[in-house]
């Protein structure tokens, strides 16, 4: 047991997250108790600078954000596969040098794709 | 070790880093302040403590004691959750930085990654925030702040790259040790750039803070919160600002290595200056357009840090 608890740092980042969470949430559940509470319809409504809401703010959402989305998911991934490269560098020699810098290609070619197809035109 | 031991050891790294946490966050507010007072030739806070120290703490108490609104429209259970998830990270992170040659709660040797995977955890306490208000300004903000963090996640992480290349190792303590005598930023100038650039975007400040527009957005995610709730995303976008500073510090500026002062003052001595320069930012700059904000990172940024990637790749293979 306590060669698991000092060597598994992931049991060590849950305990530290339940901690964290647990003093947290003393911090909000005391100001539950400490404050006031005088709930009226106006203050409980959604804050519209003064104006009273009439819809939802569930709405479609522009379509860019999502795209945003697909190629963060992309590069991010790809930048994540670069990490064991970069820590083996010195071991892998020209072979590891040459296959990542066609990686590499091959993101900045999708990324040029991406800019050409206006994917990123933000207005 | 044996097992009272090490859960000793746990709870007291445990206090540490959440003391930490609270009074760095409160003294970072009130250095905001008495940077944008000197700034804008004001003074400050002045009244409460010497030179105004006490103000923020104040002020955090003050917050306790206020009443909670919870609107009726609002998504309970992500509302109630969302501070706590936006500020967790800000502890973990803070655990996770050895400030001194051994110092620290713990020095993991994936450190690296385990810095930015966590940091990504703030961004879903955000979007909880923006959706759960059911709000149109909070969710525009948390739309927004997610869309410019996750965007400028990228360059970031390849300007990182570079500096792990240098350093082969994904080990904070390894990377500082690499720095020594010369820092990173010496031959990364250009990570340097890129991640300062990346890092202020992403704790979403001046000229990066769309998520925040006061001008447009009220306050954008956290427009619903109030009391401790509102508190805790404070403390967590300062929390976010040292951790910001303290990278730098560990990747580009050369950690605890420096001359005759002992290294956790160097450290500190470095995160702290990092943290000034990121306030003067704040207080210099307009804020970017939201479209421009996007074409900079995907047609500047991202070119330009893979670029560098490259170049610095086959310059260190060649024998740098």
């Amino acid at each position: 047991m306590p060669d698991v608890l000092h060597n598994n740092s992931l049991i060590v980042f849950l305990i530290l997250t339940a901690g964290v969470a647990a003093v947290v949430g003393l911090f909000v559940a005391l100001t539950i108790f400490l404050g006031p509470k005088k709930p009226n319809e106006i203050k409980d409504a959604p804050f519209e600078s003064g104006f009273v809401s009439k819809t939802d703010a569930t709405q479609p959402f522009p379509i860019k954000y999502y795209l945003v989305a697909i190629l963060f998911v992309v590069f991010d991934i790809e930048v994540a596969f670069l990490y064991p490269w970069a820590v083996s560098f010195r071991e892998i020699g020209a072979i590891g040098l040459t296959s990542m810098v066609v990686f590499i290609a091959i993101l900045a070619v999708g990324l040029y794709y991406a800019v050409k197809k206006r994917v990123l035109e933000w207005k | 070790m044996s097992l009272p031991e090490i859960l000793l050891r746990l709870v007291l790294a445990f206090g540490i880093v959440v003391t930490f946490v609270a009074l760095n966050a409160l003294f970072l507010v009130w250095l905001e302040r008495k940077v944008s007072a000197v700034i804008q030739n004001r003074m400050g806070p002045m009244e409460v403590g010497p030179i105004g120290l006490l103000q923020t703490m104040a002020d955090a108490l003050k917050l306790l004691g206020k009443e909670m609104i919870t609107p009726t429209s609002v998504d309970r259970i992500a509302f109630l959750l969302a501070p706590i998830i936006a500020f967790l990270p800000a502890p973990l992170l803070v655990a996770a930085i050895p400030i001194a040659e051994g110092v620290g709660a713990s020095d993991l040797n994936v450190g690296a990654i385990y810095l930015f995977a966590i940091a990504n955890i703030a961004f879903l306490g955000i979007l909880m925030a923006g959706w759960s208000s059911n709000n149109k300004y909070s969710l525009l903000g948390a739309m927004r702040a997610v869309a410019q963090n996750v965007s400028y996640e990228i360059p970031m992480l390849l300007a990182v790259l570079t500096v792990i290349l240098m350093a082969g190792s994904l080990k904070l303590s390894d990377v500082v040790a690499a720095q020594s005598p010369v820092p990173f930023i010496v031959f990364q100038p250009i990570a340097f750039v890129i991640y300062l650039i990346c890092g202020v975007a992403e704790s979403n400040r001046t000229p990066f803070d769309l998520p925040e527009a006061e001008s447009e957005l009220v306050a954008g995610y956290h427009t619903e919160f109030t009391g401790m709730r509102f508190a805790l995303f404070f403390l967590a976008e300062y929390t976010q600002v040292f951790v910001l500073s303290a990278i730098i510090t560990l990747f580009f500026l050369g950690g605890w290595n420096g001359p005759f002062l002992p290294g956790w003052l160097w450290f500190f001595l470095k995160t702290y200056v990092m943290i000034f320069i990121v306030m003067w930012l704040r207080w210099t700059y307009p804020r970017l357009r939201s479209d421009q904000l996007m074409n900079f990172n995907w047609r500047v940024l991202l070119p330009l840090a893979i670029l560098n990637l490259l170049i610095s790749t086959v310059l260190y293979r060649g024998g740098l």
